[in-house]
């Protein structure tokens, strides 16, 4: 963290609108001229609980959480658990303030609400105060919201405060108000606003505290966007015009932007009885000539294997996504982790026929996903784009030319009733729908309801025009024919113009970091560091998990003596991806590894890094990493 | 210009066409159910002047999963249990295909029974065959959701300590707007409510009997029948609720007993089908949506334009 930054943490219970509260203040920043990312933290719960959001604010692009951040917003838990500090879950009530102070870095601010929160509740709360050169600000801001509007408005009095105390113009934050609330609201919002300004900066010294925030001035027009924003928009881009789903967090986030979209772009979103009917309803409306799609998280996914085994079978274009959760079983609901790469790279019987995008970046995400349903398409082929909850729900500013893009509504490798007369038919009038010898492996469709066009799709193996067949000759055959077209789409995303991985730092580095999904961030900042700190490292986040991108891992693993894989698991899956589709470089490759329900902060990668791979002889911090070494080590 | 021009053809046809010109003969067993089914169906298809290419038949997994192998139309032969959320999502996706899904008993009141009570809830407008033999046929004779209580087999040893399903009863309070059974030993009138079925406006449940003459020597021949809407002991109304769960609860019980009751059993023409009640709250387009994929004229909206604006 510099001084050109702030890290700003609203801290409360679940359920008191810290999500909103924090998504306004992030956007009000952006527009006001400066970079944003935030990163949410919350139980799986409905009332109460410790929630926080970071908004990390720079006037120079900012792609990952920091490390710790500097201002605490504490607001009172609404819904907290009984006050006992023995409980299972301790003291509820103290929580936004007991919670928040280990991260909370040196010089740091803290604001919370006297009207709910008791800082003699906190263990050695003002010895830490001192130790740290912490500044603490008590306002009652609840008091401020009932007297002017009402109790949940105190939220409200704590962005007035933040701004009085982190030096940010009051009418940045005001203007959105205006944008975001209604008329009923708004006035009632505003004299919270303001009285909370006022009282902080006629009883406190405003001024003390380091912690400010800069000025900035973007390039480019900024959007705030999430990952899931990005998902949704990118399938509505491709034509997707059918989504099927069942709510599980947090994929429930893309099935909602579609659900709220598809309808005023005439398409139909689908909610279903279970995930093995939402990922069939796919199938079905894509095999009617509708671009379709599903998703669901780690457990909902675990019942779509035999739809998309069927999918596979079948050659029915479709996309699924899967927003990891961390597991196994229902596990931590809420919280990001990486370990569902192998259930969805392998899940369901007989060899795996399937593409795999793992985006890093909320463009990556709309980049991908719009690749992932070109080669659906194309190759008749189901794609999957696996995400976490980290990328689905973290907010980012971003370029809005990123998504300035034409759509595609192509059905891809798809006949027309005029084609279909030319086509190959067998005796019975069929159409041969899988035929041995076709071009990269794809054998062109027809859509029910075409004259000339039928066959029929089984998940039985089968002959040309669809018809079972245990037949070993005509097995070969299709079994080759299906995968061949593995290797087609690898050589088309190998002859594509850039690379959808993601090259960071020096070339000509000694030393590599390769990291999946939605860490790729968090490693570059690292790397960031590192090389600042003399170190020679460089990074690479890949994408491609299916078919992997053999050629360009191996080049890089090639340049560099020794590399570590960043990755949010326990048993280091995209590792061991990568030593079974290079079969070597065992020996190169060690794996920090984090599985606590936090995603990664740079300095943890840091001193990952600094520790193992360059034996400077440091510990690593904590015991919320994990390191594994090398083959051989 | 559709680009889908077998769906509302006017033509006349005929039940050859849905024979397949190549390899027409079924394997099922001589005296099996299925050829009951088929027949029927084809009868039924004739009738309604369809053609081949305009219906899509989803079936599941058994034996009764072949019969789109041996009817000549668009086929999707699934996966155990799964043809039903399959075919109503081809039905959103064009809603001028004539959909009919087919399964057994196994596949459509066990491992597939969600999908039949949401299919059922949701009224969705297409026709569902399930081929009731009170058995799993291919995998050789195990005891099913529809196998009387006793019932013994290699995987009950002991005879089954469950009660059978109550299929009708359970496809009325599940929301089935057209509730039926019939026997294969009935081809006609099998054939009569195949066609009411497929014309219905709404989703139309047909337990279909149909005797495994391999794997349930002890079952009936579902003979002789009672047809409860021309039987003279019978007076039933069709559009009466009350009377049809009573009367499913009656025909349910029997068939345990040794009496065969069939016929129309409940029918709610009222009812909106779910495409109309999807368009009523415009969460479905009024053409059939996969037309869109083909029209070369049709401006494809872009989320820059439609949906950016609220994230700046």
């Amino acid at each position: 963290m510099t001084d050109q930054e702030l890290i700003w943490r609203i801290a409360g219970g679940s359920g008191d609108g810290i999500a909103s509260t924090s998504q306004n203040f992030a956007k009000a920043l952006m527009r006001s001229g400066l970079n944003v990312f935030t990163h949410r933290h919350y139980p799986s719960r409905i009332r109460g609980g410790h929630t926080y959001t970071e908004v990390r604010v720079s006037d120079r692009p900012v792609k990952s959480r920091g490390d710790g951040y500097n201002f605490l917003l504490a607001l009172g838990d609404s819904f907290a658990r009984n006050p006992q500090e023995h409980a299972y879950y301790g003291n509820e009530e103290a929580k936004p303030l007991s919670e928040n102070l280990d991260e909370l870095v040196e010089g740091g601010v803290i604001v919370y609400d006297s009207g709910l929160l008791d800082a003699s509740e906190v263990p050695d709360f003002e010895e830490r105060v001192a130790e740290n050169d912490w500044h603490v600000f008590d306002v009652d801001l609840r008091t401020i919201a009932r007297e002017h509007g009402r109790e949940v408005m105190r939220n409200t009095a704590g962005v007035a405060v933040t701004c009085a105390v982190a030096g940010i113009d009051p009418e940045v934050i005001k203007s959105l108000m205006r944008d975001a609330m209604s008329e009923q609201i708004l006035e009632p919002n505003l004299a919270v606003f303001d009285d909370a300004y006022d009282t902080v900066t006629e009883e406190y010294d405003v001024d003390a505290p380091s912690v400010s925030v800069p000025e900035g001035e973007q390039d480019e027009e900024p959007v705030l966007l999430s990952g899931s924003d990005a998902i949704a928009y990118a399938a509505l881009d491709e034509g997707c015009r059918f989504i099927a789903g069942y709510p599980m967090t947090p994929w429930t986030e893309v099935f909602t932007i579609m659900s709220k979209n598809l309808p005023e772009v005439g398409g139909i979103s689908e909610q279903v009885e279970d995930e093995i009917a939402a990922a069939a309803l796919a199938l079905g409306a894509s095999h009617a000539g509708v671009k379709a799609m599903s998703g669901s998280s780690g457990g909902g996914f675990a019942l779509m294997s035999e739809p998309l085994g069927l999918a596979e079978m079948t050659e029915t274009p479709v996309v699924l996504v899967e927003a990891m959760r961390a597991g196994p079983s229902t596990g931590m609901p809420t919280k990001p982790e990486q370990a569902d790469l192998e259930h969805v790279l392998y899940t369901s019987q007989g060899d795996s026929n399937r593409v795999v995008f793992a985006p890093g970046t909320v463009e990556e995400a709309y980049t991908q996903t719009r690749r992932a349903f070109q080669l659906a398409y194309d190759y008749q082929i189901p794609s999957i784009v696996i995400y976490d909850q980290k990328l689905g729900g973290e907010l980012v500013s971003v370029p809005a030319s990123h998504f300035d893009e034409e759509p595609n509504p192509s059905l891809g490798a798809t006949l027309t009733e005029a084609e279909l007369a030319e086509a190959p038919h067998d005796d019975s009038g069929k159409f041969n729908r899988f035929q041995y010898d076709a071009e990269n492996g794809v054998s062109p469709r027809s859509i029910p309801g075409q004259k000339g066009g039928r066959f029929l799709a089984t998940g039985n193996e089968h002959m040309p025009a669809g018809h079972i067949s245990e037949d070993p000759t005509n097995r070969v055959n299709q079994v080759n024919r299906r995968m061949q077209r593995l290797a087609s789409i690898r050589a088309e995303l190998d002859a594509d113009e850039g690379s959808h991985q993601t090259y960071y730092g020096p070339e000509d580095a000694d030393y590599g970091i390769m990291t999946w999904g939605s860490q790729q961030g968090t490693v570059e900042e690292a790397v960031d560091r590192l090389n600042a700190d003399g170190y020679s490292v460089k990074a690479i986040g890949v994408s491609e998990m299916m078919p992997y991108p053999v050629e360009e891992v191996s080049a890089f693993l090639e340049s560099v003596e020794q590399c570590l894989v960043v990755e949010m698991n326990a048993s280091a899956q995209f590792r061991g991806l990568t030593q079974k589709e290079l079969g070597r470089y065992g020996e190169k490759l060690s794996s920090l590894l984090k599985y606590n329900g936090n995603p990664f902060e740079p300095a943890e990668i840091v001193a990952g890094f600094a520790a193992r791979i360059a034996e400077d002889g440091e510990e690593l911090p904590g015991q919320q990493t994990k390191f594994v070494p090398a083959a051989g080590d | 210009m559709s680009a889908f021009s077998a769906i509302g053809e006017e033509r006349e046809s005929n039940r050859d066409e849905f024979t397949p010109g190549l390899e027409p003969q079924p394997t099922w067993c001589p005296g099996c159910g299925d050829f009951g089914v088929l027949k029927a169906l084809k009868g039924a298809a004739a009738e309604l002047g369809l053609s081949p290419d305009s219906m899509l038949l989803c079936t599941g997994i058994g034996c009764s999963g072949k019969l789109n192998s041996y009817f000549e139309s668009y086929g999707f032969h699934t996966i155990h249990g799964r043809s039903l959320p399959i075919a109503r999502a081809a039905k959103l996706a064009n809603t001028g295909l004539t959909v009919v899904a087919a399964g057994g008993d196994g596949d459509g009141y066990g491992i597939g029974g969600n999908h039949f009570v949401h299919s059922a809830r949701e009224n969705h407008d297409m026709t569902y065959i399930v081929f009731n033999n009170e058995i799993f046929g291919l995998t050789k004779g195990q005891t099913s959701p529809t196998s009387p209580k006793g019932h013994t087999s290699k995987t009950q040893p002991h005879g089954s300590a469950k009660d059978p399903i109550r299929p009708l009863s359970l496809s009325l309070t599940a929301g089935s707007s057209y509730i039926a059974r019939t026997a294969a030993v009935n081809p006609n009138q099998a054939k009569d409510i195949l066609v009411e079925a497929i014309e219905h406006d709404g989703f139309s449940h047909i337990d279909f009997l149909t005797q495994c003459p391999t794997w349930n020597k002890d079952a009936r021949q579902y003979v002789p029948y009672i047809d409860v809407n021309e039987s003279d002991d019978y007076d039933h109304d069709v559009h009466d609720r009350e009377a049809a769960a009573s009367l499913m609860y009656e025909t349910e019980s029997k068939l345990y007993e040794g009496e065969v009751l069939t016929g129309r059993y409940y029918v709610d023409d009222e009812r909106p089908s779910y495409q109309q009640e999807k368009r009523s709250i415009g969460e479905l387009p009024e053409e059939p949506l996969a037309e869109r994929y083909f029209d070369d004229d049709y401006e494809w909206e872009r989320s820059y334009d439609m949906f950016l604006d609220q994230h700046r």
